[in-house]
This record gives C-alpha cells, structure tokens and sequence, in this order.
C-alpha cells in the first residue's frame, strides 16, 4: 500500500479478494435456488404421478438443444479466460461474443419453449390451468417460476458478459487484470450448473 | 493538489475535500466512514419511525376496546412496526452502521475491500426502504399481515403486500451485499501481524453476521419472490386450494429469520465485548470462548427454526429436534455472559453512561434468554405461543438485547465518530430513565402472557387491564429516556469538548487514529504484535 497519501480508495487493488467476493455470491445464488429445489421436492413427493405426467408434455429434445448449449457457452468463456492471458485480444473477444450468441439461442428456444406452454393454456393464473389437477398446477408453477428465475440470470450475464467484451476491446480489461473476466466466467457457469439440475428435474425425471 | 496532501494527514473525514459538494459528498461517498454515517442517520429515522408506532399501540392498548384507533389501523400498525424495526432497522443496525465505521479500523484497513460496493449496499437500502414504505401511500392501505407475512392470508389480503415484500427482497440484497464485503474484508485487510486470534471480538461477531447474512437472507428472498409469485400469477405454491402448502412458507420463512436474530444479536454482543473490558481495564476473560461461541451460535443458530412452528402439527420427531437444538443454542450465549461477568471480576471499573449501558445489556439478555427457554420447551411452549409473553421475550432480545448494545456502542464509539465528548450526567440520566422504562414497558407483558393475553389484537379483556396501563407508562418513561440521549448526543456532536484519542483507554486499534479519523484511518499501517486486549 504505497497509495496512503491520495485521496481515492480505487486505486487499492486485489484480485483474489475480487474472487473471494465473487465466490460467496455464488453460495447466496445457490441458495436462492436452494429453497425453490426444496419447494420441488415437496411437491414432487407429495403429486408423484401429476409431475410424472407433467414432466412427460416438456419438449427433451429442446431441453437437450438447451443444455448442450449452455455447455458449449461455459467452455467458451473458460477458453477466453485463458485467451486473454495469452494476450490474444481478438480471440477473447470472438470466444465472448461465441458465448453471447450461446446466451441468445438458448433465449429463442426457450421463448418458444414458453409460448407453445401457454398456448396449451399452462401459464399459471389462468383459468385453463386452474381447473387441472393440483399437481399440474404446482408443476407449471414451478416450472415457469423457476426456469424464468433461470432465465433472468441469463439475461444478467449477458449483460455482463457484454460489458467484458466492451471493456477487452477498449483495452481497460487484459491480460494484466482479468479478474472481471475470471468473476464473469464463474457467474455463467453458476447459470449453467442450475440448469444442469433444472433440466432433468423437469424434463427428463418423467 | 500536493499542498493538499501534505495537509491531509490529520484533517477529519468530515472536512476531506471530494469531487462532490455538500450532501452528495456524503451519497456518493465510497468512504466507510460516511457510508456508517448514512446508514446511522436512515437508521435512526426509521427508528423513530418505528418508536412511533410502538408508543401509538400501547396507547391503543392501555384500555380495553377501541381507544385511539380502529382494528384494522392497529393490524397496519403492528406490520409496519415489525417491518420497519427488523428490515430497516435491527438487522442492518449495528453491522452497517458500526460495523461499516469500525470494522476497518479496528483490523488496521484503509476501508473496506470493496467500497463501490459498499455504497451500492447502502443505496439499495434506500431503494428498499422505500418501496417497502411505498405501500403506506397507495390505494389499499399498508398490509395488515404481521411482518411475517404468512401464507396464505399475505395473498389473499387486498392491502399493499406487494411492495412490502418487494422491499424486503431488496433489503435483504443490501444485506448480503454488505455481508460478503466484511468477510472479504476480514480475509483479506487485517494488519500485518493480526492473527485470526489477535482480531478484536466486534470484527470477530461480524465475521460470524456475515456468513448468516450470506447463507440464511438468499432463503427468505426467495421466499418472497414466491409470495410475490403468488400473488402475480397464482403459481400455488403456499396456496392449500391449489395443491400448495402454507406450513412449507413458515418453514421457508422461519429459515432466514430465525438465523435472522442472530444476525441481529451478534455484532450486538461483539460491542459489549469491546466496551466491557475497556470500562473494567482489564483484558477480557476466555477470548477465545467467546470467539469459539460466536462461530457456534452462528452454526446451531441455522439449525432451530422449527422452534416457532411447535403449535403448526409438525412431527414428533421434528418437535423434540428442534427443541433440543433450542436449548443448545443457548449455551454459548451463556458462555458468553459468563465471560463478560468474569471479565468484570476483580477489575478496576470506571463508571461511564456506556459501561451501564453494557452491564444492563447482560442484565436485560438474561432475562431475555432465560425467557426463551420456556419457549423452546415443548409443553409451556403449548401454553405460551403467540401470547404476550413471546412479544416480551422477543423485545427483550431484540430492544433489550441489540437496543442497548446499540446505545452502549454509540456513547462508547462517540467520541471518535464526532471528535467529541458528550455530556456524561446527562447520558447516565438518558439511561436510568431508559432502563426504568424498558423494564415497565416490557415486564409486565410476561405476565400478560402467561395470564393468557394473546399477541396482536387491539383489544382484550378487563382482567388484563392492570398490567397493559403499567405497560403503557413505561413506554412514555422509555420515550423521554430516548428523547434525552438523542439531545445529549445531538446537542455534543455540535458544542461538545473536543474529544482526545483515547478518552476511555481502549486498547484497540481505533483508539490510536484520530478523534474523528482522517480520511485513510492510518497514516502508516500498523504492526499488530499484541492480543486485542492488552491490560494486565
């Protein structure tokens, strides 16, 4: 700390705190979804035959599309974790923008994924739905609370992957301090390891 | 700008020239110091908020039937009561606050590890104070469904839930936030030479707050966000007429809050620990049992929610559990009292208004948690649940409990906030008159209790009248107990003596910086070499 006589703080910088921070952000992510899995847990013991049939209307081959996606967009942003340390900038930013694109098609599969569940009228509150059995009601509940909670933490690292990419190519982010990178990197796989559990607890447990 | 720095050695945070002017120099401020301040002075507005409504409820309840207000004003009243002093108030309180001013200097750090976050935490608490208070001015009225929120009447309600949940939810984001910026902090800024176990026992119970803040508050948001689920869309989940179960909300809900109280009660125990021996001049007894019963309060403190639900038809085996977790958990408490008794043991006491503060902490705990224990045991819980012995209980730990520790460290730590000293016959007066009011205000309800008196309603019956007028009265003596200390400290931070380093020969690092701090706490980090309190 050679910085006691100016006045800014920011200049103070230290990145295994920045992963630390990061990494117990993680925690309270899992555990935000740590309460719905147990809401599911219940619910799945207590209508075993409503979820199973339920389960069997989602679209596996979809799901599957989705998660082999989502896989591919983790090993993307890994890879450009290691790119920017081998200071090829114009691979980080392709490796990014890989993933980003990842991000959207699994968006557009999940609209239509979505749109074709409430055409059948399964969107929870209205009166199609209402009148199903309990177990249907508290599935697609579930299902649409839970894969929209999934959906929201795409949409949030997006937007960060999207200021990563901004900032690697004003070279304000590089090989000489990739932490933002690194933190981006560790919240998408948390989006993609969510998913890994939502996807067969919805569609393929059936 | 190098005239300004040279300059800049032992000019007070407060006069620091910044980029900004006047109040945003303070709402745009990354300096922990400030940012303690901000979180002090929304506290304390939402406090005296919150004393407001109390004093309006005893009010309604010194006589039986309608006094001052209809049913469904008290039924607002209570909620907004308990959601102001738990979301806005007692769970930020001490942490944000104290912590934020103190915890840095106390581990020999310039600030805290990440102060644009810090910030950020202290606007979203804005951000959710007022959505949260949002709903006090729309159509519906504010929601009349006790802080708790149970499922399924928070859904069926027609008054404003909706931006009261939301608030929390953001509430408690502020809350994690602020969580993983302390324990990062602790990680990572301790001075060389400070050890775990050379840590001072305030940093020490925040480290132990923030794990609760970062594991337990992530449950109640989404509980919530379920809430606000149900009440959007119907999703079911709490609602018995689709399929869903309304005890698996309490269980959700209970969770996060019961660790909540810990939350709660922990850094307000690591400020008695810093004031008792200070005030005793003597190094405080069984360190590290204290350290040891923090860290075991936070872990079994995760594990006795199913205490509130005893009388909800959970299962025997769930009951006995739980009851038997309850009375675990209140052995490091008492672990702890024994320590700070022990610590006063043969000590040379100076007698100072934080010194009273602390020794009727542990006096009101006491009583607090004795209390608890004829809750946590099945068969009087029987008895007792949602009676005014539970309110007595609660407020008890909680008022008593973090409320004094509260006003303990504010009269210990004034000095170095303000640079100044305050009047201290005065201060004493503020708390005689606030220990006798607590005491009339609250002692009575045990009674009430366990005579019967059911919990939140606006009325009750002519046997219980006695003790509700006692009750009553104590909350005016409490009242102008409060209204003394807040002009005695307000009054000194403006005229008061200028305050020296150490005006109460505290060992910690705090007292070796300057009376207000300067804008980077130390010119030179220290080297710690010695233990946290190094008496005799």
């Amino acid at each position: 700390m050679d910085t006691s006589t100016t006045i800014t703080h920011d200049e103070h910088r230290d990145d295994e705190a920045s992963k630390l921070g990061m990494w117990l952000f993680i925690f309270t992510e899992l555990l935000l979804f740590a309460g719905l899995f147990i809401v599911y847990g219940v619910y799945r013991y207590e209508n075993q035959e409503a979820f199973h049939s339920a389960g069997k209307e989602l679209s596996v081959p979809i799901g599957t599309i989705n998660t082999v996606i989502l896989l591919i967009s983790s090993a993307t942003i890994a890879m450009a974790s290691s790119a920017i340390r081998f200071k090829n900038k114009k691979l980080t930013i392709r490796l990014l923008v890989v993933t980003l694109l990842m991000a959207l098609i699994f968006m557009v599969n999940k609209y239509f994924e979505w749109t074709g569940k409430i055409e059948h009228g399964y969107l929870p509150g209205t009166d199609t739905l209402m009148n199903m059995e309990q177990g249907k009601v508290l599935f697609y509940g579930l299902y649409f609370f839970m894969t929209g909670l999934h959906a929201l933490h795409i949409i949030v690292g997006v937007i960060l992957i999207t200021i990563v990419v901004i900032r690697v190519n004003k070279n304000t982010l590089s090989d000489e301090n990739p932490v933002l990178l690194d933190n981006a990197g560790l919240y998408w796989h948390l989006v993609d390891l969510i998913w890994i559990f939502l996807f067969p607890l919805f569609y393929l447990i059936a | 700008m190098t005239q300004n720095e040279s300059n800049q050695t032992h000019v007070s945070f407060r006069d620091v020239e910044t980029r900004f002017k006047g109040l945003f120099a303070w709402v745009f401020s990354t300096d922990h110091k400030r940012i303690g301040l901000l979180y002090l002075y929304s506290i304390v507005t939402f406090f005296l908020t919150g004393v407001a409504l109390g004093i309006a409820m005893k009010l309604e309840l010194m006589a039986p039937g309608r006094d001052v207000m209809d049913p469904e004003t008290y039924n607002a009243i209570f909620t907004l009561h308990g959601v102001i002093m738990i979301f806005l108030v007692v769970v930020p309180g001490l942490p944000a606050i104290f912590g934020n001013f103190f915890l840095p200097i106390m581990i020999g750090a310039k600030d805290v590890a990440f102060p644009k976050l810090n910030l950020m935490s202290w606007w979203l608490y804005v951000l959710g104070a007022l959505v949260a208070l949002s709903s006090l001015f729309m159509a519906d009225g504010p929601p009349d469904t006790g802080w708790t929120f149970y499922a399924p009447y928070s859904f069926k309600t027609n008054t404003n839930v909706l931006p009261a949940v939301i608030g929390a939810f953001i509430l408690g984001f502020s809350s994690i936030l602020t969580g993983i910026n302390f324990i990062v902090t602790i990680h990572r800024l301790r001075a060389p030479g400070m050890g775990w176990f050379k840590m001072p026992l305030f940093p020490w119970t925040l480290y132990g707050t923030g794990w609760i803040q970062i594991l337990a508050t992530p449950i109640v948001g989404i509980t919530l966000l379920m809430i606000v689920g149900e009440r959007l869309f119907s999703i079911g989940f709490f609602d018995p007429a689709l399929g869903g179960d309304p005890i698996l909300y309490q269980h959700l809900f209970w969770i996060y809050s019961h660790p909540a109280v810990y939350i709660m009660i922990l850094p307000a125990m690591g400020a008695i620990s810093e004031i008792i021996p200070t005030f005793a001049n003597k190094t405080i007894f069984g360190y590290k049992a204290i350290v040891i019963s923090t860290l075991a309060i936070a872990f079994v403190g995760y594990f006795v929610w199913g205490h509130h639900m005893f009388t909800s038809g959970m299962s025997g085996t769930a009951l006995y559990t739980f009851s038997l977790l309850t009375f675990l958990v209140a052995i490091p408490s008492a672990i702890k009292v024994f320590n700070w008794v022990s610590t006063l043991h043969k000590a040379s006491i100076q007698l100072e208004a934080p010194f009273f503060w602390a020794v009727s902490f542990v006096f009101v705990f006491m009583i607090g948690g004795l209390s608890g224990l004829a809750l946590g045991a099945l068969a009087t819980n029987v008895h007792l649940h949602d009676t005014a012995f539970v309110v007595a209980h609660f407020h008890y730990i909680v008022f008593g409990g973090v409320g004094f520790a509260f006003l303990g460290a504010i009269h210990y730590w004034f000095p170095k906030m303000w640079g100044r000293m305050y009047n201290k016959k005065r201060a004493i007066t503020g708390w005689v008159l606030f220990f006798i009011g607590f005491n009339t205000l609250y002692l009575p309800m045990f009674f009430l209790g366990i005579s019967g008196m059911p919990r939140r309603y606006y009325d009750y019956v002519e046997r219980f009248h006695g003790p509700n007028i006692v009750s009553t009265i104590g909350s005016w003596v409490l009242l102008i107990g409060l209204v003394v200390i807040i002009y005695n400290l307000v009054r000194s931070a403006k005229k008061g003596e200028p305050a020296v380093k150490n005006p109460w020969g505290g060992k910690t690092l705090e007292w070796t910086v300057d009376s207000p701090p300067t804008l980077e706490n130390f010119e030179d980090i220290p080297e710690v070499t010695k233990g946290p309190y190094d008496y005799r």
